[in-house]
């Protein structure tokens, strides 16, 4: 048997105003080379002066996710000649990154798991190439100079799953100290995937490839998958992985080798010399600690101690920082915490999943209050979230209007449940005959048979009594 | 002749307009520059017009020391809409959008800018030779090189065709020439004049500097031009803000070193006894010599050179032929784009530079070379720490040799690498050096002296060498 030892490189584009060397906007979209300067754009004589927020942004990471601050830290050059990169060489941090060796914690099936984070450091976006069929090859340099931060994990991540958990957590910190959008569909989130195989319980590590650029979970997911399978089949078949960088095609969903170690660059990094170290004193730390708001784990914390959730549960909600805000507005209407986390997680969830949350937090609330008094059943709470999400409608007036009210009445609900038995009497004796399962069709027909609105506990009771009669 | 200080008086007074003396530059550059090659480039009418400027503002007694006054600018200092080459064929047709802060200071000062001066390629060499336009020569002896890389800046003083010039110094590259031409060289401290606008050869090495007929001249040049710039991180505030003011207060109770290390090996006779002849007088005038030693200063030359190369190498990456400058005409992929636009646009001194320089950078090689360079560099740092301790400056020869004959050296580039040994040690410490006249050689040629200070104590520089 194998397994995969998987570490992520995230990207991420930091939300600054202005440029990490420059002091031109960052802003996304617009007109290609308008967000352009002599400095950006490499021109001779001109030199990098240091955006003092891309620092403090990244110690906000670095704190947030449990890292120590060096003290002094450098930045060096990465040389390399590519079209989109205007100096021939990214700014970058090579041996004295800004933080090192914090982690962070994921849930998993077998509960709580620590990942590693090797570093962040700081460095300079490259500009983008735009193909054009007749015009030939064109750069856009509004995105140099863009400032980044590069996350390394430590190689703890074992499954598609995993990596999946780690990168959703890390997205949740990024965006909870607010230092990025983490927009993945504009680039300002990368991931890069390295994997490789060994057989388990080995202490060794296999040779491991690269998958660069996998722009969405279900791509990271899909390309793990993928390439485990492709590395394994390859040891089985008596071959051997070769260390290379590879490409993930959406469109087959498999993995295709971009270039091998040995034509890849050797990038002579050595200390800027444009650039005076990076010094943090202990009080410029204090500061930027204070400023960091509360993290998804400080949340977390809160909601399995104070308001009973499970940590699965508390994890889901704090993952993105507007469900968990908007939980806690909700929270403090909802006489039951746990009936409303449950809507949210089952319900608000999957409809903001292509929209912002489009239901006020009260009126939630308040379906999550009528619930949990049994005035309605989770079946029509969940259908109501639907029919109203962006409408302005009263919650209490609707449910009277559309005539939702649970029904509880256990004589009303008796002939419901006999006439269902009437209908069916095959499956009466079935259940006799042992098939209990046959019990959910019945309870299928006097739901259906009250418009979803019966109670299904008492219904339930009420079947078991009648069907051995 | 006109210095920069007696010209500033007649300004002012009256006793000549700008517009004048720009033309009698203009005249005599365009008579004479044929056979020194000092300029690349002659700026006529922005010089008659900034001298037209300069003559409203002096009417208007609304003059600084500079106004007025015209100069010339190394062609690797960025000059807005003016064509700015390094020599290079790279840069031959690259025209800055944006002025370098010492251009802006010197247009905040209304000072006249005649054209832009002729250099080694990306200042790279000891003799101007490698320049890809042109040699220049020697106003002393049209036979000899002037000295490099800013050789164009030292000729142009030398030859009258400018009052001052600006030059930019890494490893030497202003106070040599300045030594080969019998003029003032000054390389201030690492951080005292700001790099930004100047092309990057080796960053943490480059300072601009002024080459003038006086000392007075340098010290006014310099007060001009130094200051803080937000746009360079290494810039720093000069702890002096007028450098001319201890120019008369004479050498009594300064102590002189006189590091042994720099007398000895292949050194010209006549350089050697000319400057040990200066101490002797600065002796005379109430100054105290000092012997002392600088034992790694036979690590020097090697650390500048692994240093400075892989700084270049890095820094000329970005002339790729992709953006701006020169790109080959026939290319089937990008490799092939930037191998050949590179291997066209670059002359051979530039690409033997960033070969060694990529190399010692290179994976494996980097303790042995890089690394080790930069360990020399702190050791170097340190004994000059030593020194300052005890002495307020250290007297040198600028280069161990008076100015050769063209061609002499061409075919051996590590015979010329070894012309910089006295000069680099200044840059790897980032301490300010000033080369003067202190001589002739036998051939009439003028012998430089090199007055070494500690950070920042360029004032002191001045007033020493004033003395003299």
């Amino acid at each position: 048997m194998y397994e995969m030892v998987i570490g992520l490189e995230v990207h991420c584009e930091l939300n600054t105003e202005t440029k990490i060397f420059c002091g031109c906007k960052t802003t996304f979209g617009a007109e290609p080379n308008t967000q352009v300067c002599p400095v950006c754009m490499g021109m001779p004589g001109t030199l990098p002066v240091l955006n003092e927020k891309v620092v403090e942004y990244a110690i906000r990471a670095g704190l947030a996710t449990n890292c120590k601050i060096r003290e002094i830290s450098k930045q060096d050059r990465k040389n390399y000649f590519y079209p989109d990169l205007p100096k021939a060489y990214q700014i970058s941090q090579y041996d004295e990154p800004l933080c090192e060796n914090g982690f962070l914690e994921i849930e998993t099936q077998n509960g709580t798991k620590k990942i590693g984070i090797t570093r962040i450091h700081i460095e300079e976006d490259a500009g983008k190439l735009i193909h054009d069929k007749e015009k030939g090859t064109l750069i856009d340099s509004n995105r140099c100079g863009v400032p980044l931060i590069e996350i390394v994990s430590e190689p703890d991540i074992r499954s598609a799953e995993e990596a999946i958990a780690y990168f959703k957590k890390l997205r949740a910190i990024i965006l909870y100290t607010g230092i990025s959008d983490c927009k993945m569909n504009e680039g300002s989130l990368r991931c890069d995937v390295n994997l490789s195989v060994r057989k388990k319980g080995a202490e060794q590590f296999g040779t491991r490839t690269e998958m660069k650029n996998l722009n969405s979970f279900a791509f990271i997911q899909k390309a793990i998958e993928y390439e485990f399978k492709r590395q394994v089949e390859l040891i089985e078949s008596g071959g051997e992985v070769i260390q290379e960088t590879r490409r993930y095609d959406q469109v087959s969903g498999k993995t295709f080798s971009m270039r091998t170690k040995e034509d890849s660059n050797d990038y002579r990094y050595f200390p800027d010399p444009d650039l005076m170290p990076i010094i943090t004193s202990k009080e410029k730390l204090a500061k930027i600690r204070s400023e960091i708001p509360p993290l998804p784990d400080e949340r977390k914390k809160v909601y399995v101690q104070n308001y009973g959730l499970s940590s699965y549960d508390a994890e889901l909600l704090t993952n993105e920082k507007e469900v968990a805000d908007y939980f806690e507005k909700a929270a403090h209407y909802a006489q039951n915490k746990k009936t409303l986390a449950n809507l949210i997680i089952t319900e608000v969830l999957k409809l903001v999943e292509e929209d912002d949350i489009k239901i006020p937090p009260k009126s939630l609330a308040e379906i999550s209050n009528l619930a949990n008094d049994n005035k309605i059943n989770s079946s029509v709470a969940k259908k109501l979230i639907k029919d109203i999400w962006n409408k302005d409608v009263d919650v209490n007036e609707y449910v009277n209007k559309h005539d939702l009210l649970q029904i509880n009445d256990k004589i009303l609900l008796k002939q419901y449940v006999l006439e269902a038995i009437a209908d069916d009497p095959k499956s009466v004796l079935d259940y006799k005959s042992g098939k209990t399962i046959v019990i959910k069709s019945f309870i299928g027909k006097v739901m259906g048979k009250t418009g979803g609105r019966a109670n299904p506990v008492i219904v339930t009771q009420l079947l078991e009594q009648e069907l051995i009669k | 002749m006109y210095t920069v200080s007696e010209l500033s008086e007649m300004l002012k007074n009256k006793k000549i307009s700008s517009v004048e003396v720009t033309t009698e530059y203009l005249k005599k550059i365009d008579k004479k520059d044929k056979e020194i090659g000092a300029y690349l480039l002659v700026t006529k009418d922005e010089a008659l017009k900034s001298a037209k400027e300069a003559d409203k503002l002096i009417s208007k007694g609304k003059s600084t020391a500079l106004t007025g006054i015209p100069c010339a600018i190394k062609d690797n200092i960025c000059t807005k809409d003016i064509r700015t080459t390094c020599a290079s064929k790279m840069l031959e047709d690259f025209v800055p959008e944006y002025d370098a802060f010492v251009i802006e200071k010197l247009k905040q000062k209304n000072a006249v800018i005649l054209g832009k001066l002729n250099m080694d390629e990306f200042a790279m060499g000891s003799s101007n030779e490698n320049s890809h336009f042109k040699i220049t020569r020697n106003p002393v002896n049209l036979e000899r090189v002037p000295g490099g890389s800013s050789g164009g800046a030292a000729a142009a003083v030398a030859a009258d065709l400018a009052t001052f010039s600006l030059g930019s110094d890494t490893g030497g590259s202003i106070r040599q020439p300045a030594s080969f031409c019998g003029v003032v060289g000054m390389k201030p401290t690492y951080g005292a004049v700001s790099r930004n606008g100047l092309v990057a050869f080796a960053s943490s090495f480059d300072q601009i500097g002024p080459l003038t007929h006086t000392v007075r001249d340098s010290a006014m040049v310099l007060n001009a031009i130094t200051g803080h710039d937000k746009y360079d991180s290494t810039s720093r505030a000069h702890t002096t803000t007028d450098f001319t003011k201890d120019l008369d207060k004479g050498v009594k109770d300064i102590t002189i070193a006189i590091p042994k290390e720099y007398f000895e090996g292949a050194i010209q006779d006549d350089v050697k006894q000319s400057v040990l002849d200066a101490a002797k007088e600065y002796e005379k005038l109430g100054a105290k010599l000092k012997e002392v030693s600088m034992p790694s200063l036979k690590l020097a030359l090697p650390a500048y050179y692994v240093i400075s190369s892989a700084e270049a190498s890095s820094n000329l990456s970005r002339f790729d032929g992709i953006r701006y400058g020169y790109r080959t005409s026939e290319y089937e992929n990008i490799e092939e784009l930037y191998k050949k636009s590179r291997s066209e646009g670059f002359g051979d001194e530039v690409k033997r530079r960033i070969m060694l320089g990529a190399f010692t950078l290179s994976a494996g090689y980097y303790d042995a070379y890089y690394k080790k360079a930069v360990e020399v560099r702190a050791l170097i740092k340190q004994e000059f720490d030593e020194i300052f301790k005890e002495s307020n400056a250290i007297i040198s020869p600028v280069a161990p040799t008076t100015a050769y004959k063209i061609g002499q050296k061409t075919k051996n580039p590590l015979e010329m690498y070894l012309g910089d040994i006295y000069s680099v040690p200044i840059n790897i410490a980032g301490v300010p050096a000033l080369s003067i006249p202190c001589g002739k050689d036998k051939d009439g040629l003028p012998i430089g002296m090199q007055l070494i200070g500690d950070m920042f104590s360029e004032a002191l520089l001045y007033q020493i060498a004033n003395a003299f």
